[in-house]
């Protein structure tokens, strides 16, 4: 058996920890960062997305809440009030919590009576794992459309075709879901069909 | 469920394997010392770590001076992150403001990162300073993965040796494995995953003025560079509450993709790394697809359950195909399912959709590939380390039925071994299940719950399976920021992480004083199906059975509540 009595434990176990947290706590961190930004300033900055001003007005990558009949609104959040990027969360209820059923059921009602014609697609009534699902279905895009034509006074139509404009399709056919970036789709909306001309009486 | 569904399960579970495959080759040089492409550049700085250190990289050390140099670096790695996290409010890189945390939630944390189960007691972006993050975080996912690294290095010398002595040098595998694995790859990574949208930024965040005119506090951070170890390392803490789900941390079904199969290559590359050095490629394989089957089995049970109706969506008369609830839109059931497989078969704990809002035999399976203990492919050599365990066990029961002394990779398989085999084994089912029993009757314990019911059981048994298992991820309706819950919670990662290595360890100590025998036409075949299936067997014994009545008050209970619920509610 070798001798273990002789070999020095402390030593090695406080300077390798204190080497490993300068190269992987400090320099490992640092040099990324310093690629990321020289290579993919935008990537690396949270894909913050600008109006024509200079002024941010969201990331495209973290959705954010939407009420007003004009524009297309995301899924139910459960992240601080709705949306709030500094509190990421799922509502995290079980199948059968009766809050989730009853939330559910008044998500459905409120949806049913602006648009009795089509299906809910389920989306539209959960509650994202983030909080923060910059997405939705294109299905609940569809849906939306109705509400979002007629507030802005313009033909559904024209709205349909601005929702086909941004669905994303799975990468290869297979690989994730199709969906619609809400934020990019009410911008698009915007851009198209300026703000002023609103109808709001619609 | 769809063709495209099953594809994309199947594309992200096997591309794991086959990415596995070379980096093992490349990891067994690394264990062995020998030259790599990487020379030029880790070569300096390996010297350097060894003169600082004083140590001799060429000196094997027995398993016991093996163990105690791993378990006091550990013990080091723990101090100084409690340390840390204790002061937050006063060190640098704090933008924030955040105070230092709670003495149980930082003995909790820490136990948590050192471990490598990252599970968190607390929300990311509204605990954790940057210099938290990085300083001491980063730093544990990193060295922690390596620790488990070594274990297996060390068992593979064990099966090599010819009478032999040492299992190698811990401070040697702990430091190549870091240098040449674990840093280069994780840059790559890290920079593939900004190219695709992951923010890595030092700043503490931007308020955006959104479109209809409120004020949208956006948190980043370096995230990138931990998110990249976090998987690779098969560590699973992420810098946001949300983990994986959040967009910052995946932002699209590719960076899913690369990071789910991230999760568990390097644990598959150990697989294969055990097998190049132990020169035993056919009996890893064996091994390999044991694991395979049942983690896919298990994604597809996923996937299985994630498109049945769920409850809320039929009583709210919705699309019921897919329970969305706790689903971001671009993964959708498949990918979610994938996932859910991926990083509780191995020992990550990440999450892309929300564990508790699985449907009940979704969680369950969750819960049931942890028990089995964490092999499928586990965490980086510690899979692999558990995994030969299992194997061992196996040949000791058909050397049972036979009557013959069991062999295993050349070595005779005897008392000494078996005791630290059950040793290894039977803290899992101890921690798990022992705390879980305490914590089902005790007020302090159930204060924390969200649900009651089967669902609030499952909570519980959730939490201390994870936490023994060192995989870290949640039924996060559990409040767990609480003194019982963070004491004993760190209490069970700490028994399930170093007793199972110092077992294996001891293990190895006994194996490699044995003589390397010739395969004689008498020892049972260890690379057939026969014993795959013979292994898959055991594996399921030991995991499966044990657990079934705990299993059934939780998730299978809830099942048929569930199937009740849904036909009442049509």
């Amino acid at each position: 058996m070798l001798s273990h009595s002789k070999t020095p434990i402390w030593r090695p176990a406080l300077v390798s920890m204190g080497l490993f947290t300068a190269l992987l706590g400090a320099a490992y961190p640092l040099a990324v960062t310093g690629v990321a930004n020289a290579a993919f300033p935008a990537q690396a900055g949270g894909s913050l997305v600008r109006d024509d001003a200079g002024k941010v007005v969201g990331s495209a990558l973290i959705g954010q809440a939407f009420a007003k009949p004009e524009y297309f609104h995301g899924r139910p959040s459960a992240a601080g009030n709705g949306y709030d990027a500094g509190a990421s969360s799922g509502s995290n209820m079980g199948p059968l919590n009766d809050k989730l059923i009853e939330r559910e059921k008044t998500e459905a009602a409120s949806l049913r009576a602006e648009n009795r014609d089509a299906a809910i697609p389920a989306d539209a009534v959960t509650t994202s794992a983030s909080g923060l699902d910059p997405d939705i279905s294109p299905a609940n895009a569809r849906f939306q459309a109705p509400r979002v034509a007629q507030a802005r006074g313009v033909p559904e139509k024209a709205v349909l075709a601005t929702i086909e404009q941004h669905v994303d399709q799975p990468l290869l056919g297979f690989i994730g879901q199709p969906r619609v970036n809400v934020l990019m789709l009410n911008r698009a909306l915007d851009a198209r069909f300026p703000p002023n001309s609103h109808n709001k009486g619609g | 469920m769809n063709w495209q569904g099953w594809a994309e399960i199947a594309l992200t579970l096997s591309l794991a394997v086959a990415v596995g495959w070379p980096l093992g080759v490349f990891m067994s040089r690394v264990w062995n010392g020998e030259r790599t492409f990487l020379d030029p550049i880790m070569r300096p700085v390996e010297a350097l770590f060894y003169t600082a250190c004083g140590i001799d990289p060429k000196k094997s050390q027995s398993w016991h001076a093996y163990a105690l140099a791993l378990l006091a670096f550990n013990l080091v790695g723990f101090v100084i992150t409690y340390a840390v996290l204790r002061l937050q409010g006063v060190l640098p890189m704090n933008p924030q403001g955040f105070p230092g945390l709670s003495g149980h939630l930082s003995f909790n944390t820490a136990i948590s990162f050192v471990t490598n189960t990252n599970w968190q007691s607390y929300a990311g972006e509204t605990t954790m300073s940057t210099f938290s993050q990085m300083i001491v975080l980063t730093v544990q996912n990193f060295v922690s993965a390596a620790t488990g690294a070594t274990v297996a290095a060390a068992l593979a010398r064990a099966f090599v040796a010819n009478r032999g002595e040492g299992v190698g040098n811990f401070w040697a595998d702990l430091t190549r494995t870091t240098l040449y694995v674990l840093l280069p790859l994780s840059f790559v990574v890290a920079v593939l995953l900004v190219a695709l949208g992951v923010p890595q930024a030092l700043s503490a965040g931007v308020t955006a003025h959104t479109l209809e005119g409120a004020d949208q506090k956006i948190s980043l951070y370096a995230v990138a560079s931990q998110e990249a170890i976090k998987m690779l390392g098969i560590n699973g803490g992420g810098i946001f509450n949300a983990n994986s789900a959040h967009p910052f941390e995946n932002p699209t079904p590719l960076t899913n993709l690369i990071t789910a199969v991230s999760i568990n290559t390097l644990g598959w590359a150990a697989f294969f790394a055990f097998g190049r050095m132990v020169l035993a490629k056919k009996d890893v394989r064996a091994l390999v697809m044991a694991a395979f089957v049942l983690l896919f089995a298990g994604a597809a049970g996923v996937y299985a359950t994630e498109t049945q109706p769920a409850p809320a969506q039929v009583a709210a008369r919705v699309d019921t195909t897919v329970n969305m609830e706790g689903k971001e839109v671009r993964f959708g059931a498949p990918a979610t399912a994938a996932w859910v497989a991926a990083t509780t078969g191995a020992s990550n704990g990440s999450v892309n959709g929300m564990h508790s809002s699985l449907m009940p035999l979704g969680g369950g399976i969750a819960m049931f590939l942890m028990q089995l203990g964490e092999i499928l492919p586990g965490g980086i050599g510690s899979g692999i380390a558990v995994m030969v365990v299992m194997a061992l066990l196996s040949v000791f029961v058909a050397g049972l039925m036979v009557g013959r002394t069991p062999e295993y990779l050349g070595k005779k398989i005897e008392a000494r071994e078996i005791q630290f085999s059950i040793l290894a084994v039977v803290i899992i089912p101890l921690s798990m299940l022992g705390f879980s029993a305490i914590a089902a009757v005790l007020p302090e314990a159930l204060k924390g719950l969200m649900h009651s019911g089967p669902h609030g059981l499952s909570e519980i048994l959730y939490a201390y399976v994870s936490g023994t298992a060192n995989n870290g991820s949640a039924f996060a309706g559990l409040t767990a920021n609480a003194p019982w819950w963070d004491v004993t919670l760190g209490v069970a990662m700490a028994c399930g992480r170093f007793l199972p290595i110092v077992a294996v360890l001891a293990i190895a100590g006994a194996l490699v004083a044995k003589p390397k025998l010739a395969p004689t036409a008498g020892a049972m075949p260890t690379d057939g199906g026969l014993f795959v299936g013979l292994l898959i067997g055991v594996i399921l014994i030991l995991g499966g059975l044990q657990f079934f009545p705990a299993m059934a008050l939780g998730p299978i209970v809830e099942h048929f509540q569930v199937l009740g619920a849904v036909q009442a509610l049509r």
